[in-house]
């Protein structure tokens, strides 16, 4: 980890976005947005992940259901991420953050927060709940070309 | 009382993890050494089918089969001939339901579970409905999660012809008196009971005769046997009236090619295909090892700890207990204000295994008023020294980041 980033920061960081998360809602006008169910066999995370697109540009991001804290703070910071990025963007920032939890190279520049996930690996049992809401944006993403 | 830190000695577990603080048991048990030579014996010198003794070996093998059989008929006070190898209590659950539920029920009928049942004791009974259109429903369940007779005599009536439950359940841990149960069920309905054992054959003794239950499934896994072996027992009766889920090699006296089978009398006729033979072998371990201890001295030892860790888990203050009550090793918690699998994985940082969610029983989270939990199961070989690293852990449980940081 970079030593200019203060562990107390980042862990305020995942608690805030934990306990007063800004995405965790269900879209007033659901049929405007692309929704993908994310849950794992191995916890209870359940979560369902939405995204509004307008003209290759995403205009809200949001999240709904029953998950842990690892989950729910990576899949808040992500949906601040990615509204307003076009779909390139929002893929490009995924791959990076995953390439973070999966101690690859990545672009530090685009992650903003989601830096606070950098020791996700120390915890096995915690990639799959760092990334259930990343794989859900890069489903809907990846899978609907059309518009909505 | 039995003395556990003699008894690790007979674990690899404890040898190569010598820190863990183990207390899933619940999900499974650890192998003593005489076990792994038992399922060893086979690969190493006892390797072939059974059900051929043409030669030497194949008859040791039938022999050992045979003798296991035995075993497991003393372990639950059974006769050998009511005593089938499955592949777990879920393989042995599946084959009442489809052998038998499939088979007498009908849409006029009723079947009785409880909302604590493991997913292994409701779906298989869904697919019953959903073929035969026989009509599910749940015994009411006490304000604190316990099946009682009042709550059973007030939906049982002649309608009802299975009742399917858990001695013991997997997220409460109360013991239910299936001989009681089992006694009313018998003399106001037609119904069957069928007794999920899992949790419960490994901590205390079982006499089927006693219990006067029909049918009685469980795993060898989780009595301290290889996983991939189960037994399901029945009595002689029903096995014979039931199908065989599975057809195949070594169930059957002879076919033609008219579709005309003679199937083989039970246990051999649910014992298609070529079984767990070092599966077998190992169980027949288990059982001497369980047998050896003496399973009155597991459960009286088991009670102790599981006294000793409410007592100590009732000082801290930042828990919610959700059985404090129950009998068994079984204890199910939270730490106020902390997501069960932020405080597992918590606790898996300091060496501690215990398991979070809703352990496969989804039906139970509206009673406890918690979408997920996390669950203590005790065995033997546990100390008071787990205890004590596990109540120092869950005290600091509300820093749970502690673990990402770290």
């Amino acid at each position: 980890m970079p030593i200019s980033i203060d562990q107390k920061i980042l862990r305020e960081i995942i608690m805030d976005h934990y306990s007063h998360p800004s995405h965790k809602n269900k879209p007033v006008n659901e049929n405007e947005y692309f929704k993908v169910e994310m849950n794992s066999a191995s916890c209870i995370d359940d979560l369902f992940i939405y995204l509004k697109v307008k003209d290759d540009i995403i205009v809200d991001a949001l999240f709904d259901g029953i998950a842990c804290t690892i989950s729910t703070a990576s899949t808040d910071i992500l949906c601040d991420l990615l509204i307003s990025k076009t779909k390139r963007e929002a893929l490009y920032i995924i791959e990076q953050y995953q390439n973070m939890i999966f101690e690859k190279p990545y672009d530090e520049e685009c992650i903003g927060e989601l830096i606070a996930f950098i020791n996700t690996h120390k915890q096995a049992s915690r990639i799959k709940c760092a990334t259930l809401g990343s794989e859900g944006f890069k489903k809907l993403l990846e899978n609907n070309e059309d518009e909505k | 009382m039995l003395d556990p830190i003699k008894i690790r000695k007979d674990f690899p577990m404890y040898k190569n993890n010598p820190n863990i603080v183990y207390l899933d048991n619940a999900a499974t048990t650890f192998k003593p050494y005489s076990v792994i030579d038992e399922c060893n014996r086979y690969y190493l010198s006892e390797t072939a089918n059974a059900h051929r003794g043409d030669y030497d070996l194949a008859y040791k093998v039938d022999i050992a089969v045979d003798s296991v059989r035995e075993k497991v008929a003393k372990f639950i006070n059974s006769k050998k001939i009511e005593v089938v190898f499955t592949s777990g209590a879920s393989m042995s659950m599946n084959m009442i339901a489809y052998g038998y539920g499939n088979k007498y029920l009908t849409s006029d009928d009723e079947i009785l579970l409880t909302e604590a049942e493991h997913a292994s004791n409701v779906l298989p009974w869904f697919k019953v409905s959903e073929v035969t259109g026989a009509k599910i429903k749940y015994i009411p369940l006490t304000k604190e999660g316990r099946l009682t007779i009042d709550n059973l005599k007030k939906v049982l009536n002649e309608k009802t012809r299975i009742v399917s439950i858990a001695q013991v359940t997997n997220v409460l841990g109360y013991i239910v008196d299936i001989k009681e149960i089992a006694k009313y069920v018998h003399e106001n309905s037609n119904a069957i009971v069928v007794c999920d054992g899992a949790q419960s054959v490994p901590h205390m003794k079982i006499d089927v005769k006693d219990l006067d239950c029909d049918f009685l499934v469980f795993s060898g896994h989780k009595l301290c046997g290889p996983t991939g072996i189960g037994v399901l027992y029945g009595k002689y009766n029903l096995l014979q009236k039931m199908e065989p889920l599975m057809s195949g090699g070594g169930d059957n006296a002879k076919f033609d090619m008219c579709g005309n089978v003679a199937y083989l009398e039970p246990p051999a006729k649910f014992e298609a295909g070529t079984m767990n033979l070092a599966g077998i072998y190992g169980l027949g371990g288990a059982i001497d090892y369980l047998m050896n201890i003496g399973m009155n001295n597991i459960e009286e030892y088991e009670r102790y700890l599981r006294k000793y860790a409410i007592n100590k888990l009732k000082t801290l203050q930042n828990l919610i207990i959700y059985n404090e009550n129950a009998e068994t090793g079984i204890i199910t918690l939270n730490v106020k204000g902390v997501f069960s699998q932020d405080e597992a994985s918590y606790l898996n940082s300091k060496g501690i295994c215990v398991r979070s969610g809703e352990h496969c029983a989804k039906l139970l989270k509206d009673r406890l008023g918690a979408s997920g939990t996390v669950r203590v199961s005790l065995y033997f070989y546990n100390t008071v020294e787990d205890i004590d690293k596990l109540c120092l852990a869950l005290k600091n449980g509300g820093d749970f980041l502690d673990a990402y940081f770290n």
